[in-house]
């Protein structure tokens, strides 16, 4: 084995364990993100709290609300007894969404053409716009119940039914758990991050700290101190990889449906890119803080154009085709694939491709750009 | 050692070296030569180009022209294999604080390429040898700076290189680690010159008093059963320094100014070129001292020396100026305790040699 490789390995290591930072950023950060991402950043409408005014104070009225309280969409947090109370509670945040049932809603319910207001804050128009469709959802249920009922008492013996009935069936995340689709793409933001800023801040470190002068002038090759450099990296990306698949898999209930040994070697692919946007950085800045804010020049662009938060698809041309050097976006594919639909290779050979292509491109230009010498 | 036999004992050979910074000419037109068994002083004030004419001759910085080869092997063309047979202390301390001292020789043993079953006795060896082997499992960051620099010169020497470079080692640290460290430099060159004696009948440099002093230094160091004793070869040892006194403890001194070597001879040699030509004066006031010596036309300089004022006269003028100098100062209400011809010291010489370099 190579002696100089591995005393520069062993090095590393050594600086690692006993840096503290560094062991919060490899152990601690992971698993924050995951938790913050896993339950923070979710499109699921749950629990919108509810103001009710109901004028009608009826038995009618009270079955309307028991169909609200059913669906775990809304929670009737505010019984209020006048309009301007729900103007005060939805301007105060308090409540996101207000019914108003009014006073002769019994009786117009009888007639057969009863009203009630639904009334919406459409400031966050992603969660507005999935209340709406729930609150109009419980509101036709209802409908249809009541209608039910009242053939059922006028003695009629029909069977009632709609003429269309569009039956759905979701695939891969029947209950659409946000947390399935955020925390692979929690994944891929480690370990661009994590990779790219401990590489960066490592080499730069060295130019900080003026030890790159001895490292310099050791006859250890080029070659030797790049791979020497990331080797603990890669190892400490793989424990991140595994450490937040673990929690997910167990905690959030994300399912591993691929090829384990798939997602782990394309993982690897992945991670290469982030080590060599890590080393590039290196070349680039001078100080720790210039490292890390290049790297987080790359990071914010990658998640916003990789399909991490918002779908690709329903962004403006320009920003799909920008998308396309965005190295997160394959992976984020690669990953979601493998893990919620539990593909095999052939289904994403376009996305392995390109990611690997621009893992070696990287790659190679940092090592290009890297140089043993102080200017 | 895979060392190059074309070159003799020829073990550091720059020529012709230039590097700019921008509109700075930092290193120009530098060649100088080093051979085994010799201390080479690179001496100037600071920003002469002392420290970038070492990183371009251990490759940290590239030369903008001129080439660099140490034991043969060119810097440039050859670099590792040329990294491999020198051992180099920068000027700003560069060993790993987070480390131990045995972590930090180890790692720089390895990376120099000595085995895992070599590098234990080899570190242990070179920690006695600089006195740190109590030290081995102090993390380097609570060492002293005194430490830090014998442990840096224990790092250097830890693949028994050919070849040392130092940059300014003694700079900032104290008078007793400064002696400690010089002792250290010259027990390793002497102890390992005269086994090139021994081996090859090389043309031997008359002795100087600093060899004298090597020599008594390397007996006692001997008595003591120092174990540096297997260099095969003669080391050349590359330092630089902005004190006087440690120049004058090397074999040959280069003085630079500007980028440039402006001179180059044995220290010896170097004080001779003032012989006759320095005046001692003391008395009182110095500033009235100063101000009548400073108006004699045979007078080129005048600097004080503590208490004392070192008086350089032109050639062949001392006399006169010995003989006229008093009363002019007593004429200025000045008082002369002692007027006296001196044997110039080094600083003399740079001063000198710096004025007349004036372009």
């Amino acid at each position: 084995m190579n002696t100089r490789l591995l005393s520069i390995v062993r090095k590393e290591f050594i600086q690692i364990i006993r840096d503290p930072r560094t062991l919060v950023m490899i152990v601690v950060i992971p698993i924050m993100q995951l938790f913050l991402l896993g339950y923070s950043a979710t499109n699921d409408v749950r629990n919108v709290p509810l103001a009710v005014l109901d004028r009608s104070q009826s038995v009618e009225s009270r079955a309307l609300l028991n169909s609200y309280r059913a669906a775990d969409y809304f929670h009737i947090a505010y019984a209020v007894e006048s309009e301007a109370e729900i103007e005060d509670l939805i301007l105060a945040g308090k409540a996101r969404a207000a019914v108003i049932i009014p006073p002769d809603y019994a009786q117009r319910l009888a007639e057969g053409d009863a009203q009630i207001a639904f009334i919406l804050d459409g400031s966050d128009p992603t969660s507005a716009s999935t209340a709406l469709a729930a609150s109009q959802l419980i509101g036709q249920a209802h409908a249809s119940k009541i209608l039910l009922q009242k053939f059922e008492l006028s003695g009629m013996n029909l069977r009632v039914q709609p003429p269309v009935e569009v039956r759905t069936t979701v695939w891969f995340n029947p209950d659409l758990i946000s947390a399935h689709f955020m925390i692979p793409g929690v994944i891929g933001m480690i370990l661009y991050a994590i990779a790219a800023i401990l590489t960066a801040t490592s080499v730069v470190r060295e130019r900080e700290r003026g030890t790159i002068e001895q490292l310099i002038v050791t006859p250890i090759r080029p070659w030797e101190l790049i791979v020497g450099k990331l080797t603990p990296y890669v190892v400490l990306g793989f424990f991140n990889t595994i450490e937040v698949l673990a929690v997910g898999h167990w905690w959030f209930g994300v399912p591993i449906r691929g090829n384990l040994g798939l997602i782990i070697l394309l993982s690897g692919v992945f991670l290469v890119t982030g080590l060599g946007i890590g080393l590039l950085a290196s070349t680039i800045a001078n100080t720790q803080q210039e490292a890390m804010l290049t790297v987080w020049m790359t990071l914010l662009p990658s998640i916003f154009l990789s399909g991490f938060f918002f779908p690709l698809e329903a962004m403006p041309k320009v920003l799909q085709w920008l998308s396309y050097l965005m190295p997160l976006r394959y992976y984020l594919v690669i990953i979601r694939s493998l893990l919620l639909k539990g593909v095999g290779l052939d289904k994403i050979q376009f996305d392995v491709i390109a990611m690997t292509l621009f893992a070696i491109g990287i790659m190679t230009l940092a090592a290009l750009r890297f140089r043993k010498r102080l200017d | 050692m895979n060392f190059n036999p074309t070159m003799n004992n020829l073990l550091v050979s720059a020529s012709n070296l230039k590097k700019h910074f921008g509109d700075t000419r930092a290193v120009d037109d530098v060649s100088l030569q080093i051979k085994a068994g010799e201390i080479y002083g690179l001496v100037g004030a600071d920003g002469a180009g002392k420290t970038t004419t070492m990183r371009l001759l251990v490759g940290a910085l590239k030369a903008d022209a001129g080439e660099a080869v140490i034991c043969g092997y060119d810097i440039n063309k050859q670099t590792e294999q040329a990294r491999a047979q020198f051992g180099y202390l920068s000027q700003r301390f560069s060993l790993y604080e987070d480390l131990t001292v045995l972590e930090n020789i180890r790692f720089f043993a390895e990376a120099r390429g000595l085995k895992s079953n070599e590098w234990l006795p080899r570190s242990l060896e070179i920690l006695e040898f600089v006195g740190l082997e109590k030290f081995k499992d102090r993390r380097t960051g609570q060492l002293s700076g005194g430490m830090k620099q014998k442990l840096g010169l224990a790092s250097a020497l830890v693949t028994k290189p050919r070849v040392l470079l130092l940059d300014e080692p003694t700079t900032g640290v104290d008078p007793v680690t400064r002696q400690d460290f010089w002792q250290l430099v010259i027990k390793l060159v002497s102890q390992s010159k005269k086994l090139t004696a021994k081996n090859a009948k090389s043309a031997k440099p008359a002795l100087t008093e600093v060899e004298v002093e090597q020599q008594n230094l390397s007996e006692r160091s001997a008595l003591r059963g120092s174990k540096i004793s297997e260099i095969e070869e003669g080391v050349a040892v590359l330092i630089s320094t902005p004190y006087m006194d440690e120049a004058s403890r090397c074999h040959r001194v280069g003085l630079m100014k500007s980028g440039k070597i402006i001179a180059e001879d044995t220290p010896s040699n170097l004080r001779a070129r003032l012989n006759n030509r320095v005046l001692e004066l003391r008395g009182s006031p110095l500033n009235v001292l100063r101000h009548v010596a400073n108006k004699d036309q045979d007078v080129e300089d005048v600097q004080a020396f503590g208490d004392r004022l070192h008086i350089r006269v032109g050639e062949r003028k001392a006399d006169d100026v010995l003989s006229r100098l008093k009363s002019a100062i007593r004429s200025e209400g000045g008082r002369v305790d002692e007027l006296r011809a001196v044997s110039p010291v080094l600083e003399d010489v740079f001063i000198a040699l710096s004025e007349s370099n004036h372009e």
